[in-house]
């Protein structure tokens, strides 16, 4: 594996463990979302959803954007 | 960035078979976030086929069935029946001279058969002694975290018809 010099590869490695600490983060706070909100639709609320809906999705684009970034910083690191 | 394999690379079995046994067993960085990231995806699905079905759900139809006549029971009487389904198991209450209520005999908190106590008023759950409201089904004690369905009660005469399902 060719590497770049090690300064370098220890603020990419810091950065990438930092995204997925807040991945992690997201992940478990959309599992708390989905599971309140099912609980509340079956009570017969349905008050809840759309915001819900709207702020998983929110929470998704997130972790999608943070993967993004993994994917970059981690190519940077290791292939520059 | 991508979730999915592209053909023209090379074959699946030289990324999953590596010749290195530690090789084989390494999940790098990018393989994780992917893995999360399609987690987040699925956590997201999951709210939007809520949202679809709070949206899209068709009102339930009932039938009307009668269930019981009145001043069959006493008051403080019980009288168990089954609707709408004959495994759909209920229990109508005699609260009053002129007054009937019906609920699901099935507890929220895991199905087991509430019954109606008469000494405390209330319908009572004997697994983990959930007490439920008998005027309205609610919670009033113990784990189940929703309310009663409840029997909509018409009378027609002299027979008391159940015409729907309220809070399913
Ligand atoms: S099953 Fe009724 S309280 Fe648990």
């Amino acid at each position: 594996m060719p590497s770049a010099e090690p300064h370098k590869q220890r603020r990419g490695l810091v950065a990438i463990d930092g995204a997925m600490a807040l991945i992690a983060i997201i992940l478990i706070v959309q599992m708390w979302l989905l599971s309140a909100t099912l609980e509340t639709y079956l009570a017969g609320h349905t008050g809840a959803v759309v915001p819900a809906a709207l702020f998983s999705g929110l929470l998704f684009s997130g972790c999608l954007a943070l993967n993004l970034f993994v994917d970059r910083v981690d190519r940077g690191t290791w292939h520059s | 960035m991508t979730f999915f394999r592209n053909p023209s690379k090379e074959p699946l079995w030289k990324e999953e078979f590596s010749v290195l046994a530690s090789d084989e067993r390494y999940v790098t960085r990018r393989q994780f976030t992917k893995f999360l990231t399609l987690a987040s995806l699925g956590m997201f699905v999951g709210n939007l086929w809520i949202l679809l079905r709070s949206r899209f759900a068709r009102a339930r139809q009932f039938s009307s069935v009668k269930i019981a006549q009145v001043g069959e029971i006493p008051v403080r009487g019980v009288k168990l029946f089954t609707y709408p389904t004959p495994q759909d198991h209920c229990i109508m209450v005699r609260t009053g001279d002129d007054e009937y209520v019906a609920y699901s005999q099935k507890c929220t908190h895991l199905s087991c058969a509430v019954y109606y106590s008469a000494e405390n008023d209330r319908l009572e759950c004997p697994c983990h002694r959930g007490f439920f409201s008998i005027k309205d089904g609610s919670v009033l004690q113990g784990p189940p975290p929703r309310p009663l369905p409840q029997v909509t009660l018409v009378r027609d005469g002299s027979k008391l018809l159940a015409t729907g399902v309220k809070g399913t």
